[in-house]
């Protein structure tokens, strides 16, 4: 029992942690909070959708063909609705993500329709191997691992790279950094990039796990990943990964030991997310970001 | 000194214009306009009471969600009568206290804003601690709980089912009578001394300590007034659509009165006016893309979801265009329409 | 540009309010987008149908207008005004789910145009109302009805609950079926809950698993109740899965896989698989198959039909088309045939009796397997 909401928990906090990096990493570098990511998610949900479901195409082709999109929507959103804004007070920008959020899900629900779509998933996958009391799905594994793998690879791109070490230089001083001759708003286009290209992944593995894609799927994960994210420290890809992982837990195990109040279930995560800013007010791994003065 | 004679006459010229137009207006206009005239005047309560707490105190909150479903849940109780409290809560039994529980509705209105304000107050004090927009979160994290509790507590809210046939109070007299009482409060507050501390809160905290002020005492009650306005316009918005659930105070509510705010300009009385006009009469008047029309013999189908496509749009370029909002930080001012005499504006520079 | 974007607007705007004073209108408060789209679309098509079928009254055009609520409460009250007030509907059709139904019931009750509710099965919606009424039947029906089919058809005696504790509909009809599965006898062993907008139930489904029920009882809309079934047979449950009325979509199948086989829903009296369907429900078939070819016929769009219906009717009987006339024909109405059964009102009630289906995925396709007659 326990060993099984144990798994539960680690393939939903997975999920949880994949796409808190994307918030973490555009709030790291530009301290805004991005509200369409969870649209991103959306959109690369619905392009691995049309590839493989509607026009049959293989799915490694089709998991390309949705993170190229959505990468480039990702893109495509920072140059028209955030760069212009650059310099301008944060709430502009926020409003703006807000703006383009409605934007992108309203379109959605104009191009796609308002139907969920069922995705069909690859057979091999949910064969389901059984381990005494256990039940696991292929896919529930490959999540949590996929997901170290992909954090892994982009600590080391911001850590060992030299975009990396931009990236990491524009979150401390964004002006000396572009007195130092580096073009700032090439590597926030790659933060966005590497972003929504995680988005995409995670969107196509939601769409796996929980099999269909509509235009408001991004709106509660998008939410809850970002509360993952603060629970982790804003800002600190590890700490986003282990905020999703924490947040997954929680909403799993306050079913399991208190199963009478499972109607409280998302307070319970909320109660803790004010109790840990309270306590350590930059979440978990965050760095202390530099008063206002 | 003949400035503010002026100013006064033109204000009360003002006055009466509304009154006017609210005495024409119910006679005249079909209940669709009025619906809209009257969300209008409880959008800009919102606003301006959220626009206290961030615009003017720089305290950014998320929250403001969770103080309207305490408004609206605490009004709407009150004013519900015996008999309809007991054939609607059809799951558990309502809570034998709240049966009886009955005042009139200008009462449940005043009620429904010190509640509010209690329950803000109680936040305040662990929340306020945080800065930027990790407070920003932590507000939204309590307005989430406040609604997953108003969704469980059956035997007091009813719970998803909501409340219905909540006996409507609110035509024009009352809501834009709010709304002037709310726009004179917060005109009054911010020119008095007390609204200068609340900038220097915002602008410059360290400063503010620096001169004795106890900044977190000031954000306080800052943001406890923010609540009472923010629970005084949820109830006035249950009462308006007369039907109230949980579903209805998530953090899009929010979002829909943060937008109002910017839109008009962050720290603008005169802003959060005019972008609620904007905000409100643009999501009705964006309808007619989602309606088919007749241009001649031709007819174009209406799309559903395109009014919101439109709406982020046109947000979009507004955001863009007027970065600081329409006004930015400017007030509405009677000398716009007059030329100033040159020498008193050098004799105010001097003094400043 | 944004002056020309503005006269353009309004140049749009007045074409779209020319129309004759020889049509009726009937109008919709659609749920097209939204959570709620999968069903409400359905239904609008089904009026849609019926408008075809029988396009005029009293010599007059009947038009319907139908205006979207995106699923929401506030946007059904402020559609239902605008119908009401701008487009001067002669009556309504309300939108898919209870909640948006009661917000726009008290605009119409508060205006005195009657509205027909479709599938919103809340007791709620049409009590202390006038001018509200429903082409369904009411969820103390169903879940009794279902608790009865579940306790005495299938010989189960313990049973879970999985509710969505954020939808009325949901707690409403979960609620029924606790009680009347107890009275009955039975034991509900677990009762456990969600919150709308969750899509992962693996612990409730882990915790119901253990233990050990016959059947587990969800009242969960489309969406969301696919999903649950297929996590419950990812996890291996052995019970057996039963739906209300918000699970019945054709797309059921293509949606929940090999994981709904055997899964049963209560319904409205009205499926394609139906053995022995009457008259009005054949030419709905018929009429359906017809306009939209390759999509089956369903419950959602049924009602649709119906609610068009009934409105139909009454401006034929009362030989009038304006709102009170057409209320108080309604309030006559006896024995008109529609999709689902007969339907009558009366002053007393404005729910009407109606038959209740049972559906179950058998070898990859809805059957309708039994009836229960109230």
């Amino acid at each position: 029992m326990f060993v099984q909401h144990f798994i539960n928990a680690l393939g939903l906090g997975a999920l949880y942690g994949l796409i808190a990096i994307g918030y973490t990493m555009v709030y790291g570098i530009l301290r805004l909070i991005n509200f369409a990511h969870g649209d991103i998610f959306m959109l690369g949900a619905y392009f691995v959708f049309f590839a493989t479901i509607q026009y049959k195409l293989p799915w490694g082709l089709g998991v390309a063909i949705a993170i190229v999109g959505a990468t480039a929507c990702g893109l495509l959103v920072d140059r028209i609705a955030y760069r212009p804004l650059r310099g301008a007070p944060r709430i502009s920008a926020l409003i703006s993500a807000i703006g383009v959020s409605f934007f992108l899900e309203n379109l959605a629900v104009v191009i796609f329709t308002g139907m969920p779509r069922a995705v069909v998933q690859p057979p091999w996958l949910m064969k389901p191997v059984i381990l005494g009391e256990v039940r696991l799905i292929p896919l529930g594994l490959m999540v949590p691992v996929i997901a170290f793998v992909l954090v892994s690879g982009l600590l080391w791109v911001v850590y060992k790279t030299k975009p990396g070490l931009a990236m990491r230089s524009i979150s401390h001083d964004i002006e000396t950094t572009r007195l130092l001759g580096v073009s700032v708003d090439k590597i926030i286009a790659l933060t966005f990039a590497l972003g929504s290209a995680l988005a995409a992944l995670a969107g196509i593995m939601w769409a796996l796990r929980y099999p269909r894609v509509e235009p408001f799927m991004g709106v509660f994960p998008g939410f809850k990943a970002f509360i993952a994210a603060v629970f982790g420290g804003i800002g600190s890809i590890p700490g986003a990964m282990v905020g999703g992982v924490i947040l997954g837990f929680v909403e799993i195990m306050s079913v399991a030991f208190f199963p009478k109040l499972s109607g409280y279930k998302d307070a319970f995560a909320f109660v803790l997310l004010i109790v840990i800013l309270l306590i350590k007010p930059t979440g978990l791994m965050g760095e202390r970001m530099e008063e206002k003065i | 000194m003949k400035t503010a004679v002026r100013n006064a006459f033109l204000n009360l010229l003002i006055l009466g214009a509304l009154l006017g137009f609210l005495w024409w207006a119910p006679a005249n206009l079909d209940n669709y306009k009025l619906r809209i005239i009257n969300l209008i005047a409880i959008n800009a309560i919102l606003g301006l009471s959220l626009n206290l707490i961030y615009g003017m105190t720089g305290m950014f909150s998320l929250g403001h969600a969770g103080f309207m479903a305490v408004g609206a849940y605490v009004s709407s109780l009150l004013i519900l009568t015996v008999e309809q409290k007991n054939t609607m809560w059809i799951l558990e039994p309502i809570a034998p206290w709240l049966l009886h529980l009955q005042t009139p509705f200008v009462v449940s209105l005043v009620l429904a804003g010190l509640a509010a304000a209690l329950v803000g107050w109680v936040i305040a004090w662990p929340v306020l601690r945080l800065g930027g927009d990790y407070l920003g979160i932590a507000t939204l994290g309590f307005a989430e709980i406040i609604r997953i509790l108003i969704v469980n507590l059956t035997p007091y809210t009813n719970g998803s089912l909501g409340l219905k046939g909540i006996p409507a109070h609110t035509d024009l007299w009352m809501t834009y009578g709010c709304f002037v009482v709310v726009l004179a409060f917060m005109v009054r507050l911010m020119k008095s001394n007390f609204g200068n501390v609340l900038r220097a809160v915002r602008d410059d905290e360290i400063a503010a300590r620096t001169m004795g002020v106890d900044t977190f005492k000031v954000r306080v009650l800052a943001f406890t007034i923010g609540s009472f306005g923010a629970g005084m316009g949820g109830a006035l918005m249950g009462n308006l659509i007369t039907t109230i659930d949980p579903k209805m105070f998530t953090i899009t509510q929010t979002y829909s009165v943060l937008m109002i705010v910017v839109v008009g300009g962050l720290g603008s009385i005169t802003g959060t006016v005019i972008g609620s006009v904007l905000i409100t009469v643009m999501l009705e008047w964006l309808r007619f893309v989602e309606s088919p029309i007749r241009m001649g013999a031709f007819v174009v189908p209406g799309v559903p979801g395109m009014r919101m496509v439109l709406f982020s749009v046109l947000l979009i370029a507004v955001i863009i265009f007027r970065r600081e909002g329409i006004m930015g930080t400017r007030e509405f001012s009677w000398d716009w329409f007059f030329p100033k005499p040159a020498k008193t504006t050098q004799t105010k520079e001097a003094r400043e | 540009m944004k002056r020309c974007f503005l006269a353009l607007c309004v140049v749009l705007v007045a074409a779209g309010v020319s129309f004759g004073a020889d049509t009726i209108k009937i109008g919709v408060v659609a749920t097209v987008t939204g959570q709620n789209a999968f069903g409400g679309q359905l239904e609008l098509e089904g009026m849609q149908l019926a408008n075809k079928l029988y396009p005029e009254a009293l010599g007059k055009k009947i038009e319907l207008v139908p205006v979207d609520n995106k699923s929401d409460k506030v946007e059904s009250a402020t559609a239902a005004t605008r119908l009401i007030e701008s487009d001067k509907v002669s009556a309504l059709i309300g939108p898919y789910a209870s909640g948006p139904t009661m917000a726009a019931g008290e605009v119409a009750e508060k205006a005195g145009v009657p509205m027909m509710a479709t599938a919103a099965t809340n007791p709620l919606v049409t009590e202390g109302k006038k001018y509200v009424y429903r082409a369904c039947f009411i969820d103390p029906f169903q879940g009794e009805a279902a608790a009865n089919y579940v306790f005495n058809v299938l010989g189960y005696k313990k049973a879970a609950v999985l509710t969505d504790v954020a939808s009325d509909y949901g707690v409403g009809l979960a609620n029924f079926f606790k009680a009347n599965f107890t009275k009955l006898g039975g034991e509900i062993v677990s009762d456990m809950k969600y919150q709308s907008g969750d899509t992962d139930f693996m612990a409730q489904l882990t915790e119901i698993i253990n233990q050990g029920p016959d059947v587990l009882f969800i009242p969960a809309y489309f969406a969301e109740g696919a999903v649950i079934l297929k996590q419950g047979s990812e996890l291996g449950a052995k019970f057996r899965f039963m739906g209300g009325d918000a699970m019945d979509n054709p797309d059921i199948v293509t949606l929940g896989g090999e994981a709904v086989e055997g899964f049963l829903h209560s319904a409205f009296a009205y499926d394609p698989s139906m053995p022995e369907m009457n008259a009005e429900a054949k030419a709905f078939t018929e009429a359906w198959n017809k306009e939209y070819p390759g999509k089956a016929p369903n419950a959602n769009a049924a009602m649709g039909y119906d609610a068009y219906i009934l409105i139909y009717q009454a401006i034929l009987r009362a030989g009038k088309s304006d709102p009170q006339s057409i209320r108080d024909e309604l309030e006559k109405s006896t024995n008109v045939p529609t999709v689902t059964g007969l339907t009558s009102f009366s002053a007393q009630s404005h729910d009407p009796v109606k038959d209740l289906g049972i559906v179950e995925i058998r070898n990859g396709k809805k059957s309708y397997i039994y009836t229960i007659k109230p």
